[in-house]
């Protein structure tokens, strides 16, 4: 087994669509002639990922996300690139290289809907030629860790959600694979399955070291699970790192919520953060609240406010969240923002990362795949 | 893993058998086709005795065969490989240590199991009860016979499979899986006998698979084909079944590169 798990380089899907003429005229003349143009769904991205890691893949609705995870499972062949999962190339060598890794679509089901869990279980365990005795090893702890003893025996399709979701994990891991892909995973789950899938999935990569990759919607998964955070946005990486890293090379700032004893007007709080850079705006006359940039030590900022006697009630230092910063990437997918962000991956190429905020513009007239 | 394609087999075989009702109405309507068949070639015979080599007695018998094997090897396989391809569920298939086509071709096979059980054996008793079919009497030629129904059954399976690979290629197979179900009904000697076709056209299908489906076997269960022959034609199916892998595997190997899941 090779050191990496994953190791991708400049990977890159091309997908052909159709063009539709307009019109009856184009409608005739697309009778005899197709017309078809190529769009890019995944730019030649590249990312190595060691084994026992635990890494989330995340980027707007039509990054590219789950066309590089079919393209990581076997699915779908690439356009160019080199691509290595397990020491395979998957779609290559397909039937060997499954057997060694797990995969959950939250958005499909991999059970058989006409059939009981346990049957399906079972059938699993044939196509996997699993051994009996480490079937019944592995499907008894996953069983109990998951509580899942009393939907064995029932149809697929008289499963809530979060049922078939966790009856989906057990599916993925009966053959006890060293990867694990999940594409969403936790869409559409309550609060309650969604952390005992979180636990899960941490212990599992704990205790058997499974690698893990995964795509998601809901940062909470990202934040609970993943010490590694791919950011992908129309089909290029646009950040790979930790995730306290993006917190800090995101966030603009903090926000200081202030209550008083009096009403203070905006006039004297800027007077005394003079100079600073701080902004300051009113939530009602006895509440305001300071806006301050990472330039600026908190300290500071609170010594002269706190400093200058007037009745201060609370303090409640506001951090942006992750659902904060990720929403401000995905929106302003301004030049900006994602050549500042190329500049900081790659130090020395301000101009390669100017040449793609370029193309970028030049692509939002194209429709996405 | 032998021991999975049969678990695929028995599967399908009590899905089937949870919607047997649906098929009870199927009974009624392959003895439907059976009789207007039968009153129809009566009135093309009229006093003759004998048309194109089929006397009254064995089209008689050989449409009832005909029918009833097709009860057999009829099945959807075009349509589920089209509609998995459509929705983007042939994704899951392929992340499993398995042959999607061979999985597809096991669950097909439980089908017609369940429908040689509760089908075609049933309706023909029927069709026997209210028909003047003569079956053989020799054990040789029902053996031989269910032989050539299994290779009826794969080679009808590879020309549904081929067609349902289709999809890849085209954003609506529909009317193609229609004009394949009409051409193999038709070709394969259902509606009419090939012996019944122009000159030419019945030569044309000496070189085609299709009468491999139908008009050979029931030909050889009426007692046209001599015992003699049989071996002629199950080597002519196994033939066809074999040249059929050829354009299956390039289909699929074409498909796999092009393949694009839809819906994310």
């Amino acid at each position: 087994m090779s050191e990496l798990a994953i190791d991708v380089r400049d990977l890159r899907k091309q997908f052909k669509v159709q063009n539709n003429r307009a019109g009856l005229g184009g409608a005739l003349r697309d009778l005899f002639k197709r017309e078809y143009r190529e769009v890019a769904a995944v730019k030649d991205i590249t990312f190595q990922i060691p084994h026992g890691e635990i890494c989330g893949y995340i980027g707007e609705n039509g990054a590219g996300k789950s066309t590089t995870i079919k393209m990581l499972t076997g699915i779908l062949v690439p356009t160019s690139g080199v691509l290595r999962v397990n020491g395979y190339v998957p779609y290559k060598e397909r039937e060997k290289f499954v057997k060694e890794i797990g995969v959950v679509f939250g958005q499909r089901s991999q059970l058989w809907w006409d059939i009981g869990v346990i049957e399906s279980f079972q059938l699993l365990r044939k196509v996997y030629r699993v051994p009996e005795t480490d079937f019944r090893r592995r499907l008894d702890e996953l069983v109990e860790r998951l509580q899942l003893s009393e939907l064995l025996s029932r149809p697929v399709r008289k499963l809530s959600l979060g049922q078939r979701m966790r009856c989906e994990l057990v599916a993925s891991l009966l053959h006890n694979p060293s990867i694990l892909f999940l594409d969403e995973p936790t869409i559409g789950l309550d609060i309650i399955v969604k952390t005992e899938i979180r636990e899960f999935l941490k212990e599992m990569n704990r205790e058997h070291g499974t690698t893990i990759l995964l795509t998601t919607h809901d940062l909470q998964d990202i934040e609970a699970l993943c010490s590694r955070v791919i950011m992908l946005d129309d089909g290029r990486i646009i950040y790979d790192g930790g995730l306290e890293e993006l917190k800090t090379r995101w966030s603009k700032g903090r926000e200081i919520k202030f209550q008083f004893g009096a009403a203070v007007g905006l006039d004297r709080l800027r007077s005394m953060t003079d100079g600073l850079g701080v902004t300051w705006s009113m939530d009602n006359e006895m509440a305001s609240s300071m806006w301050l940039p990472h330039s600026v030590n908190v300290s500071d900022a609170l010594a002269r406010v706190v400093g200058s006697s007037v009745d201060i009630r609370d303090i409640k230092i506001n951090e942006t969240n992750t659902d904060e910063i990720v929403r401000e990437i995905y929106q302003s997918g301004s030049a900006e923002a994602k050549s500042a962000a190329a500049a900081a991956l790659e130090p020395d190429s301000a101009a390669k990362a100017q040449e793609q905020s370029q193309a970028q513009e030049e692509r939002k007239e194209t429709a996405r795949p | 893993m032998m021991s999975a394609y049969i678990d695929f087999i028995r599967i399908r075989f009590l899905m089937m058998l949870a919607y047997r009702v649906n098929y009870y109405s199927g009974i009624v309507i392959y003895a439907i086709n059976i009789g207007a068949y039968y009153f129809l070639w009566q009135a093309v015979y009229g006093d003759k005795q004998e048309l194109n080599g089929f006397t009254v007695a064995q089209m008689t018998t050989y449409i009832a065969v005909s029918w009833m094997a097709r009860a057999f090897y009829f099945n959807n396989l075009d349509r589920e490989i089209a509609n998995e391809i459509r929705d983007g569920s042939v994704a899951i298939q392929l992340i499993r240590p398995y042959s999607y086509l061979a999985v597809k071709m096991m669950q097909g096979f439980g089908e017609g199991i369940f429908r040689l059980l509760l089908f075609m054996v049933p309706g023909m008793v029927i069709a026997c009860l209210l028909f003047p079919v003569s079956l053989p009497t020799d054990p040789a030629v029902w053996g031989i016979y269910l032989v050539m129904l299994l290779f009826a059954f794969l080679i009808n399976t590879q020309i549904n499979m081929l067609t349902g690979l289709f999809a890849f290629f085209v954003e609506n197979n529909e009317g193609m899986m229609r004009m394949k179900r009409v051409i193999v009904d038709l070709f394969s000697g259902v509606v009419v006998p090939i012996a019944f076709f122009p000159g030419w056209l019945s030569e044309t299908m000496k070189w085609l698979p299709f009468q491999a489906i139908t008009y050979l076997p029931s030909s050889f269960f009426t007692g046209r084909t001599p015992l003699s022959d049989a071996w002629g034609v199950l080597g002519l199916q196994i033939v066809w079944f074999a040249v059929l892998l050829v354009p299956i595997g390039m289909t699929w190997r074409a498909a796999r590169m092009r393949l694009f899941v839809q819906g994310g």
